[in-house]
């Protein structure tokens, strides 16, 4: 408190913030980007260890034999699926019961507000078949999940094959104490939020479905299953949920364990493992093992049929299948036995995966980073705006005549006038926020009978033309309503600016982590150092490449990158195109944040930026 | 330095008739007020109550009623609504263990049910008419005080935005807001007060009693605010503090009597109301033992919910004491300034009772307009809006997180609930401190010199 109360030291303190202000600013970005950087060098993560006790110290058997007669039932399931054109509901159903399951089926109806051209659909019909293996040893209040798609094409039959064969041998096993529902989903994502929003009789999205007949207890966890080759070289671990939500970290272990002590390659974000941590290849692996992880993270979609449950508290994660050009395959067999045995474990919960982390981020399985441990690089980043607008609040205060400590004349006239040139951009900014997040997807039928576009492009070019039109709109309005701007108006609406940006991003940055980061990586450094006094051409075309939009694109072609499938610019605007329609889609259909946040508030945020830049 | 004060008095036919009405007259000041104020206040009232009409019709509505910082386990609607249920089928409200309120304001209840969003839009609009009386009367005494110090004395311009910033800090500040929306019961305690704090102004001891029973009566906290009640009229009617003077005594007997036998009078309106004494321990037990530990803004929840059980008593006793304590000390230091006191106590049951939500917190906010002469010797007014600002932000994050999400947990919540009352607690002491040196300053001059004739500075330590 002696700090706070003593107006001598406090003096100095506040002295040596605004002398030293760009100078610790820079420090602090720069410190931020080498700390994030840092995370992946593997001395600084800690090692995975598997904290629940339940699933640690109990040993399992595997016994699954039966892999070649479920290749046998997904080509069954292929045969039928061409016949139905689709999902077929009665072969299925007819195998589940034969297998002794209790049957239910859920059928749903979902209109897209506009036609998803990735997946080329637009009114979907499909249908969830689902069995459930009661527990033959506990009162059935908990249940674990395994689901596998059934995809169009020839997609994901492996995984259905083994589902079924995995169902008909647990049934023959006596120690489950939770019920087993295996569920084949339809239109992946669409399905699964039909089948959880009826498994847990909620309505958040607005879709059509029928309600569940057959309930089993609490879900604990999920895992599903993609598997399109009869054998595999490795198998790649999903955990990004919806809005960049993981699961325990106990989760990722316990597979990671089955595998080795299985014998199957295993990958995360599609990279293996590498031990030459010291030499820089081996460094720059991990680094794009995390980045990748960050900038799927940050996409804020479920990067799996997963990614649902875990809006519902439930532990989930995808596990997939992939046949690459390496000598050692993986035959079903094997595959089957690593799901009996996680299962098993699975069954041995007391109670919900808890123990272990729920922030982290993964440089490679075998390594992660904690939240303790990821979060100064956002706070250094953060501490930047806070520092600026200690500093302008400073300016403030030292802009009347007098001294600092309470004897400095105040002015005298009314802040009124003060009060409305700053709510002015603000209101403007935020009802140009509510035009991006409203106008593309309500005004797509008006674009379509205008321009020769598909309602999709209508969308998303609406969208980038209405952000684009954000640029030139709010920079007027306060010459308008005023005549002039002063120096003290850009100040407070800066420091307004600046704070707004900081609790923004503070708030991302807790719910998902990388979306918080790579925004701050983008909007901190104008945020900090725009004014109306700088060269306003150099300074516009700074603050356009960083906007949020351009962010965008930028994460686009570093993922591309990343995942070794390099793109060209044009591809990759194609490519941006389509992000910013699934985008849309992914908040109407499942509830994804991103996109209002950054139509919301985000975008709202940096045209208050812009406007300082205009302020005359 | 003095121009817009002379201009101003000049308008005037004699400054000195000016200050005079101003000083003793309140209703001067009214009309004075009323005429130039009216337009702004209108347009305040119109958007004040839009917001809150949107709000209620929107599918926000739901949401802000389910939020805990908004409504306690003492004044949720829902709870209201079964409490009136359980009337209507002619059983006891208290006997489900879900309501809390007051049987006469269940009473109260019974009779607007249907009107209950009109209620809560009234009420708030009703507060900001009782707040404008607030504080009329201050520091004109020019010619008591050193010459520097005119300017820290208020202008009577000055003087004239109080009422339109009370009004706007009340009715535009999102925490009253969700408040009304929400339709917490807290909305119709903080116009109770309201109401004692205008009769005491206006020097009405039997009306100031009588809601200040009410306020006790509602929610027992309001009782530290006995001693301010009674230093104002005091003050009021010339009577100093004075152990040794018979006339000190007998206002402060009738003043409790007035007190004690209103809040009888209630008790028993309430026991002839429902025929029984279960609302005792319903609403007050409820209150003082704090058995229901959802998490809320205030402090106690974290630390109930850890403790063991045979040390609660002990701790209850510390935590609940706690609100009534600083009344002792705050009392003789204040004792010349009782509205400021008035504004202490209201801060400090905020922060420390046991069910807050941010209703009460809207109700001192609405205070500090009035002690914007302070301003200039607030020192962490910065640090500490910043933090309240992030912690309002960050209370429904965290929430999500722990509650639905499951990834984080409570310690996180409670150690945003805590940062946000530290920053409260730094706010109420910085006002103190800023109002204990502007009382220093107006007795010794401005611009303090030490003895060798440099320039001095105050120290708090």
């Amino acid at each position: 408190m002696g700090l706070l109360s003593d107006p001598n030291r406090r003096r100095a303190l506040t002295n040596l913030l605004t002398r030293l202000n760009a100078p610790i600013c820079v420090v602090c970005y720069l410190a931020g980007v080498m700390w994030f950087m840092g995370l992946a060098f593997e001395p600084f993560t800690l090692r995975t260890y598997m904290s629940e006790n339940a699933m640690g110290s109990t040993m399992v058997e595997e016994h699954f034999p039966a892999g070649e007669r479920a290749l046998a039932t997904g080509r069954e399931f292929a045969a039928h699926k061409k016949k139905v054109g689709g999902m077929p509901v009665n072969w299925l159903v007819k195998t589940m019961e034969s297998r002794g399951l209790e049957v239910f089926t859920q059928s749903f109806t979902r209109k897209l507000p506009f036609p998803d051209e990735n997946k080329e659909r637009y009114l979907v019909r499909g249908t969830n078949v689902y069995g459930i293996l009661r527990a033959p040893r506990a009162s059935r209040t908990e249940a674990l999940v395994l689901t596998a798609p059934c995809s169009q094409g020839n997609a994901n039959n492996q995984a259905v094959g083994l589902l079924l064969g995995l169902a008909q041998y647990f049934r023959s096993q006596v120690y489950w104490a939770k019920d087993i529902i295996f569920l084949v989903n339809e239109h992946d994502l669409i399905g699964m939020q039909a089948w959880l929003e009826g498994y847990h009789h909620t309505n958040t999205t607005g879709g059509d479905w029928s309600p569940l007949h057959g309930r089993g207890g609490s879900i604990q966890a999920s895992l599903s299953l993609e598997l399109s080759s009869d054998v595999i070289t490795s198998l790649d671990l999903v955990l990004e949920g919806l809005n960049g939500q993981l699961p325990n970290l106990d989760l990722a272990n316990l597979f990671h364990a089955f595998c080795q002590k299985i014998g199957v390659l295993c990958t995360i974000q599609g990279k293996l493992q590498r031990n030459d941590w010291e030499s820089t290849s081996g460094y720059s692996h991990s680094a794009q093992t995390m980045m990748l992880m960050v900038l799927k993270q940050a996409s804020g979609r479920p990067w799996g049929d997963h990614g649902l449950f875990l809006r519902y508290h439930i532990e989930a994660a995808t596990i997939r299948g992939i046949n690459s050009f390496r000598q050692y395959k993986t035959d079903t067999t094997t595959i089957g036995r690593l799901l009996e045995g996680m299962y098993r474990k699975l069954n041995n919960l007391l109670e919900r995966l808890h123990q272990s982390y729920f922030f982290y981020l993964m440089p490679s399985l075998t390594r992660f980073v904690s939240i303790g441990y990821y979060m100064p690089a956002f706070g250094l980043l953060a501490v930047i705006l806070l520092l600026r607008a200690l500093d302008l609040w400073v300016q403030l205060g030292a802009s009347a005549p007098g001294t600092e400590d309470g004897l400095a004349e105040r002015e005298q006239s009314p802040s009124s006038p003060g009060v409305l040139s700053i709510l002015t951009p603000v209101v403007i900014s935020h009802m140009t926020g509510v035009a991006l997040y409203c106008l593309p997807v309500m005004s797509q039928e008006m674009a379509v009978q205008h321009f020769p576009v598909s309602e999709t492009e209508a969308v998303v070019l609406t969208a980038i033309a209405i952000y684009t039109a954000g640029l030139a709109l709010p920079h007027n309005t306060h010459r308008l309503l005023q005549g002039e701007g002063t120096e003290h108006g850009w100040r407070v609406l800066k420091l307004v600016a600046l704070l707004y940006l900081a609790v923004l991003l503070g708030c991302t940055a807790l719910i998902n982590f990388s979306l918080g980061f790579i925004l701050a990586l983008s909007l901190v450094p104008i945020a900090a150092f725009i004014t109306p006094h700088t060269h306003k051409p150099l300074s516009a075309a700074i603050m356009v490449l960083l906007s949020p939009g351009c962010t965008l694109l930028y994460c686009v072609l570093i993922f591309q990158e990343l995942q070794e499938t390099p793109v060209s610019l044009q591809d990759g605007w194609m490519l941006f195109l389509s992000v910013i329609s699934q985008g849309i889609l992914d908040h109407s259909l499942y509830g994804s944040l991103v996109y209002p946040l950054l139509a919301l508030l985000i975008y709202p945020c940096w045209l208050l930026l812009w406007n300082i830049l205009f302020w005359k | 330095k003095f121009s817009h004060l002379k201009s101003y008095f000049e308008s005037t036919d004699s400054p000195e008739h000016f200050l005079q009405n101003t000083k003793y007259n309140a209703g001067d000041a009214d009309v004075f007020l009323s005429t130039k104020m009216a337009a702004p206040l209108t347009l305040l009232f119109i958007v004040a109550i839009t917001i809150r009409a949107v709000l209620f019709r929107s599918s926000l509505a739901d949401l802000i009623t389910e939020r805990v910082e908004v409504v306690s386990p003492l004044n949720a609607w829902k709870r209201v609504v079964e409490g009136l249920a359980l009337l209507d089928l002619g059983v006891s409200p208290y006997a489900g263990d879900v309501f809390h309120e007051t049987p006469l304001m269940i009473y109260f209840f019974h009779f607007v049910i249907d009107y209950a969003e009109i209620v809560f839009m009234v009420s708030a609009v009703c507060i900001v008419f009782l707040l404008q009386f607030r504080k009329q009367k201050y520091a004109l005494e020019g010619d008591r005080y050193p010459l520097d110090c005119l300017e820290l004395i208020r202008t009577p311009r000055e003087m004239l935005y109080i009422p339109l910033k009370v009004a706007m800090f009340y009715l535009l500040n999102p925490f009253t807001i969700l408040s009304c929306v929400a339709k917490s019961t807290c909305g119709l305690n903080n116009a109770v007060i309201a109401l004692f704090i205008l009769s005491t102004i206006k020097g009405s001891a039997l009306m100031s009693a009588i809601f200040l029973a009410l306020a006790t009566y509602q929610s027992i906290y309001p009782l530290t605010l006995f001693a301010p009640a009674l230093l104002y009229l005091l003050q009021r009617l010339y009577i100093p503090v004075n152990w040794r003077r018979p006339s000190f005594w007998l206002f402060t007997t009738q003043y409790v009597f007035m007190y004690l036998g209103s809040l009888a009078v209630m008790v028993c309106l309430s026991f002839f109301l429902l025929n029984s004494w279960d609302f005792l321990t319903s609403v007050y037990g409820f209150i003082l033992s704090v058995p229901d530990l959802t998490p809320n803004i205030g402090l106690f929840w974290y630390f109930f919910a850890e403790m063991f059980e045979h040390f609660r008593l002990f701790f209850i006793c510390v935590f609940q004491i706690n609100v009534f304590f600083y009344t002792i000390p705050l009392s003789i230091k204040l004792k010349e300034h009782p509205v400021f006191l008035i504004f202490m106590q209201i801060a400090i049951i905020s922060i420390f009772k046991s069910y807050p939500t941010v209703g009460d917190i809207a109700l001192y906010m609405a205070f500090l307009p009035a002690w914007n002469h302070l301003y200039r010797f607030l020192r962490n007014i910065f640090l500490v809006s910043v933090v309240l600002l992030a912690c309002s932000a960050l209370f429904p994050v965290l929430w999500h997180l722990w509650i639905y999400a499951g990834s984080a947990n409570s310690n996180f919540y409670y150690a945003i609930t805590l940062l946000f009352n530290v920053a409260q607690i730094l706010l109420v002491s910085d006002y103190f401190y800023a109002y204990l040196r502007r009382e220093h300053h107006l007795t010794h001059g401005l611009y303090l010199k030490r003895k060798d004739g440099s320039e001095a500075t105050l120290v708090l330590k």
